[in-house]
């Protein structure tokens, strides 16, 4: 049974449609990089098969099911500047909020809750700054809370929407040893990235967007230059040296 | 003085009036925390103006004074003119503030030309309903009174319910889609419960300035605590002595409007919070860098007076 199967997924703010037919299949228990350029629909994409937007025609299945929040199977990191990092709260409280779903309507998250957020927090390495106001914490900070915020929802599949922009690189090397943990446990992780020269060190699957699905597979048969050449189109040119140097390896 | 003390303690309905403002004080300054957070005050304000047309044609209609069905009538108008500043912000390229401020003046302008209009009725020119503007305590009696009362209760009541709801649908809208929350109804939901504030409190506060109950509570308690849950206790608490000193002034003062009082309380206790309070404070601020200053030009000048020292070795 796989995870994440989408198929024909058609989405469209205005006439111009964001995604076009988008069809892929995702593996269970791999880490997914969702590539592609700017304005190619990858937070779309997402969005899309989380509901958070509607889609204008398309079937989207989550272990095999249409996808429901409530079944709790998903867990979701938005981009760190979709929020007002000035709310009155601490680094706890937004990782309890991940704790709600379980909790259910119009009761208090527990004592085992409050546990459980701790745990999160201190895989992300993160326990010192539970009490911290979160406008105090750094972007690389606030990141991990977000992270730590989905670990604490305990779901099976995981979308993460550029968890790795505007990161140091001590915490881009603490996130990913993060979903290499999470892998381990059999998870499912799908993550939109830009840097396209750790695509191949990070991800064992990739899905190559530009509107439409360009490719979707295994890194070492799918990331390939001929692909990133459709994929980016002209863009590339700039890229194109760097990743050279990359392919030759 | 004498008087006052004896009318709070033996007067029973300036007891009422006075609870009733306290618990409109505490649902306003709760229910406007949150539409601060949410970056909504500004259609609290939109919404109490445009309670004024549904106040005049309720009357109209209805031939008489009965606070429940003008209150009925306010919150229709109320509703429409939230939902019109929703409406225009989704279907057009106009921005919120604009919206905000359009739906405002239409709505308060219109009740403007239905309130000359009562005034003109043989029953409408002794009918009160100019109290409306800016509110009148003392005016209030016995059913209205728990009326109000009840509806404050009802209000914080459901706010404490949803608590935990509302806080992660402010914080992070699609997080909490994601967890599978149901975000439409619960916008809907504050946003009828803000409305139902507005309109209990306009009585009282009157409709020009019942958004300061709403906002100038909340960005006070702003300045204490660095927590959601204390942030919405100190503003009510804010709310409701804003509302008890409000009453007070103008119980005592023959026919002094409410409204002004209770905002005059309030900004004070802004004002307080925003020199004097914890950390954010101003003074307290300016104070602590002094200190501060203070203590790094001393280590300078020791470390200053070592190297001399050194030199002089």
């Amino acid at each position: 049974m796989k995870p994440v199967v989408v198929e024909n997924l058609t989405v469209a703010y205005q006439k111009k449609p964001v995604l076009s037919n988008v069809s892929f299949e995702v593996p269970e228990g791999k880490l997914i990089g969702i590539i592609g350029p700017n304005g190619a629909g990858k937070s779309t994409l997402i969005k899309a098969i989380l509901g958070l937007i509607p889609k204008a025609a398309g079937e989207i299945k989550i272990y095999d099911k249409k996808y429901r929040a409530k079944d709790r199977v998903v867990g979701y990191v938005p981009q760190r500047g979709s929020v007002d990092w000035d709310f009155p709260t601490n680094a706890l409280d937004v990782v309890l909020m991940g704790r709600y779903g379980h909790v259910g309507w119009f009761k208090r998250p527990g004592k085992k809750d409050t546990e459980i957020a701790m745990e999160c927090l201190k895989k992300v390495g993160m326990e010192e700054y539970a009490s911290r106001q979160i406008s105090q914490l750094s972007g690389g900070q606030q990141q991990r809370v977000f992270l730590a915020r989905a670990l604490a929802q305990d779901a099976k599949v995981y979308f993460m929407d550029e968890p790795f922009v505007g990161v140091d690189a001590a915490t881009e090397r603490a996130i990913i040893e993060l979903l290499n943990e999470l892998k381990r446990q059999g998870k499912t992780v799908l993550v939109v990235h830009h840097d396209l020269q750790t695509v191949k060190e990070y991800f064992d699957h990739v899905i190559l967007l530009n509107v439409n699905t360009v490719a979707a597979g295994a890194t070492e048969e799918v990331f390939t230059l001929e692909n990133l050449h459709r994929t980016y189109g002209g863009k590339l040119s700039f890229l194109e040296k760097d990743q050279l140097v990359v392919e030759q390896k | 003085m004498n008087d006052l003390l004896k009318m709070i303690l033996f007067d029973a309905n300036t007891q009422w009036v006075l609870i009733g403002t306290m618990l409109l004080g505490v649902a306003s300054g709760v229910l406007g925390s949150i539409a601060l957070l949410r970056k909504q005050s500004l259609i609290g304000d939109a919404v109490a103006h445009a309670a004024l047309p549904g106040i005049c044609i309720a009357f109209l209609l209805s031939g008489e004074k009965s606070l429940f069905v003008l209150l009925i009538g306010a919150t229709m108008t109320g509703l429409l003119a939230a939902y019109c500043i929703q409406f225009i912000i989704s279907s057009s390229i106009i921005k919120e503030d604009a919206a905000i401020c359009l739906v405002l003046s239409v709505f308060f302008g219109f009740g403007i030309v239905l309130l000359t209009k009562v005034s003109q009725t043989p029953s409408g020119n002794k009918s009160g309903l100019d109290d409306f503007i800016f509110g009148q305590a003392a005016s209030l009696v016995g059913n209205d009174v728990k009326l109000m009362a009840g509806a404050a209760a009802v209000l914080i009541f459901i706010t404490a319910l949803i608590f935990k709801e509302l806080k992660v649908l402010t914080f992070d809208p699609s997080f909490a889609k994601g967890l599978g929350l149901p975000t439409g109804l619960l916008n809907f939901l504050f946003l009828s419960l803000l409305v139902a504030a507005v309109v209990v409190g306009i009585q009282a506060v009157g409709v020009i300035l019942m958004a300061a109950l709403l906002i100038t509570p909340a960005i006070a308690a702003r300045y204490w605590t660095n927590s959601l849950s204390k942030m919405i206790v100190i503003s009510g608490i804010f709310g409701a002595l804003s509302g008890m000193a409000g009453t007070l002034i103008s119980t005592i003062g023959e026919g002094l409007p409410t409204g002004p009082f209770i905002v005059v309380t309030a900004t004070a206790l802004f004002l307080l919070s925003m020199l004097f309070a914890p950390e954010r404070g101003l003074v307290t601020k300016w104070v602590k860098r002094m200190a501060n200053n203070k203590q790094l030009r001393r280590n300078k000048l020791l470390q200053g007076e070592k190297r001399s020292g050194f030199h002089e070795l």
